[in-house]
């Protein structure tokens, strides 16, 4: 029967039979729901990714090396970098207050933060940076006075180190708030009353339980920092050079035909996406290690 | 260091957690909080620490008010019900933090924090773990290790929460027995908090009873199991058969029937008919093949479990309400008994009667 070699795991307890659990398939089931998925995911993914690169190298290593060298070039990816590097930490530091507010306290409109840090998910990154844009524009509602204090945000870099920072800033702290509700606070009940200060409680007992869903949030942040166009397309100005982070400069690349520098810089994108997953994966690994270990407690005094 | 409440209340809401709870403890004393849960004896435990504060009342150590001061300045040592080892950190190094967070001036060096440490886990029978993280160890060793963790800022007051509530039944009385043991050594003021009788009875020098935030009975071991103060420790400490029942001019009776407890000191708040409720004993009963002198009542044998220390007898009454009497296996033999008997229950000594009048 060609049911046999797909039932391997049954047959350890009914040999030569035909019974299988309830939530099994036939394999050629089986087959047809793998086959849709891989399809779908070669087409929607993995060709793209073949053609990113592909397009990058399509007229040889020269070309790609001119292209990402050029002065416009450099000056995205430093924009995109610098970017990052500012977004990145202030949203590690909101991200760590609000998801110890959350998950440590009790207090009123708890629920209503918890909405709120969910906005930019919910808001079109166009439609931020056009808030932006409505509050420090010229014709904005602050923008007259910062104008008339020589201070400009919108088509400048400011405006795309906020617009960048509202976007993301869900990331760590969404990432952080379960992982702190899990743990619970009586480990730092147990540090106060040792005579631990908040400060060394924080350092050596809270931080070092919740580094690796931490460290995910950043990794994430940091991927959509780098990568973020919407926001940064309306509030920049896409100035060539002076305020096109990375995405903004491959769609001006594209616009005006140059397909192979489009690309090249497009495929730097993409590879700080790859390292992204393989981080990512890495990460969920270590920290599933450190949940098992977690669980252990709980079983017991499940069994007590 | 002696230990005071005055006074305590707390809410949660609409909850009342605590209502007017007083207590002291002397130097040195092991006092256990006994209650359900829900009884405030947690809540009354973490006021003590400071881990809450009261909405009113003081907390004095060695007769100075702490209410004020912070939980890290309180110098208590506390014991959480699911230990909260630091799950990140080796048992030395979950020992050593107490003293590692100290402030500069007051630190011992890293030599002397070893020493003490090791110290420590000798104490607790722990030496060869210290390399391992909680994770690696059974729910005993944890224990010991919070308990360690616990003593390594040498705590003037020791404060265990459910101490053997997550462990199993053999590791429990083994745990008990030595908690005993190393209080007995260092002396150390004491204050458990527990749901079990029997840990609480054989641990504790006094015992404080607890329900619904109010103290019912303080007191030594024996003191609250013989002479239990209200109806609730009564029912609360040990089996214990409870009927409903009539005072007239001094006489119980139950749906008519005299219980025959004679000169039970019933106390008389005038008017002739009250309400009782009686409280025995299984192992106050005395069963008898034939009637004996009139203090007594009839019943029949219902179920027999002979398997254990005493013999367990399930009695009903010729008013159709269950009794258990405990007797030992000698009587058991020489009366012969089995199932549909009847046979005459005599208190043997008098029983507790609560009266309320009518």
């Amino acid at each position: 029967m060609a049911l046999a070699p797909a039932m391997a795991p049954q047959q350890v307890t009914h040999p030569g039979s035909k019974i299988r659990a309830a939530t099994t398939e036939p394999p050629s089931m089986r087959l047809l729901i793998s086959a849709i998925a891989l399809a779908f995911l070669g087409m929607f993914l993995f060709l793209p990714l073949v053609a990113v690169f592909s397009n990058a190298f399509a007229q040889g290593a020269r070309v790609f090396l001119d292209a990402i060298s050029e002065h416009d070039a450099l000056s995205a990816i430093r924009l995109t970098l610098m970017t990052a590097a500012v977004a990145v930490p202030l949203n590690l530091g909101f991200g760590l207050a609000a998801s110890w507010a959350i998950a440590k306290f009790e207090f009123r409109g708890k629920g209503v933060l918890m909405t709120l840090i969910d906005l930019p998910f919910a808001v079109s990154p166009v439609i931020s940076g056009l808030i932006f844009v409505l509050l420090f524009g010229t014709e904005g509602w602050v923008g007259p006075w910062l104008s008339s204090h020589d201070v400009k945000i919108i088509f400048a870099v400011p405006g795309i180190v906020l617009s960048t920072t509202f976007v993301t800033f869900p990331f760590v702290a969404r990432e952080l708030i379960p992982v702190m509700q899990a743990y619970g606070n009586e480990e730092e009940e147990a540090a106060m009353v040792l005579g631990a200060s908040g400060w060394q409680m924080f350092l050596r007992v809270t931080l070092p339980n919740v580094k690796w869903g931490l460290l995910y949030g950043i990794i994430i942040c940091n991927a959509r920092a780098m990568g973020e166009f919407g926001a940064v397309s309306v509030v920049s100005g896409k100035i060539s050079g002076l305020t096109a982070t990375m995405p903004v400069y491959v769609e001006l690349l594209y616009n005006s035909y140059e397909l192979a520098a489009a690309f090249a810089i497009a495929s730097l994108l993409t590879s700080l996406a790859l390292v992204t997953l393989v981080a990512k994966r890495l990460l969920a690994f270590s920290s599933s290690a450190d949940l098992s270990e977690r669980e252990d407690p709980a079983t017991e005094k499940f069994a007590a | 260091m002696s230990i005071e409440v005055r006074n305590i209340r707390k809410s949660f809401g609409n909850f009342v957690a605590l209502d007017d709870v007083s207590l002291k403890v002397e130097t040195g004393e092991l006092v256990a909080l006994l209650g359900m849960s829900g009884s405030g004896k947690t809540t009354l435990l973490r006021i003590i620490a400071g881990l809450e504060a009261p909405d009113s009342g003081t907390v004095h150590f060695h007769g100075t008010d702490a209410t004020e001061i912070k939980v890290r300045e309180r110098r208590v040592g506390f014991v959480f019900q699911h230990y909260a080892l630091f799950r990140h950190m080796s048992v030395f190094e979950n020992v050593a933090f107490g003293l590692r967070v100290k402030p500069r001036a007051s630190r011992p060096s890293k030599l002397d924090i070893a020493r003490r440490v090791h110290e420590l886990l000798k104490l607790v029978q722990l030496d060869s773990m210290a390399t391992r993280l909680p994770s690696q160890l059974s729910g005993g060793q944890r224990q010991r290790v919070a308990l360690a963790r616990a003593l390594a800022v040498e705590p003037s007051v020791l404060l265990l929460d459910e101490p053997f509530g997550a462990l199993d039944a053999k590791v429990r009385a083994e745990l008990r027995r030595w908690l005993r043991r190393l209080h007995d050594e260092l002396h150390i003021t004491s204050v458990f908090v527990t749901h079990d009788q029997e840990e609480a009875l054989e641990l504790a020098d006094r015992v404080v009873v607890m329900n619904q935030g109010r103290v019912e009975q303080i007191g030594a071991p024996s003191e609250v199991y013989h002479h239990p103060a209200t109806p609730f420790v009564y029912q609360f400490l040990g089996n214990v058969n409870l009927f409903h029942g009539r005072v007239e001019d001094g006489h119980v009776t139950i749906d008519g029937t005299p219980l025959g407890v004679g000169d039970a000191t019933v106390q008389r708040n005038g008017g002739s008919k009250e309400r009782a409720t009686i409280y025995l004993r299984p192992h106050q009963l005395e069963i008898a093949l034939s009637p004996g002198g009139g203090n007594e009542f009839r019943a029949t044998v219902a179920h027999i479990n002979s398997a254990g220390p005493k013999v367990k007898l399930d009695l009903i009454t010729e008013w159709g309400g269950p009794v258990l009497a405990e007797i030992d296996h000698e009587r058991f033999a020489t009366l012969k008994l089995q199932r549909g008997h009847r046979v005459f229950a005599r208190p043997k000594e008098k029983p507790r009667v609560f009266v309320y009048q009518i």
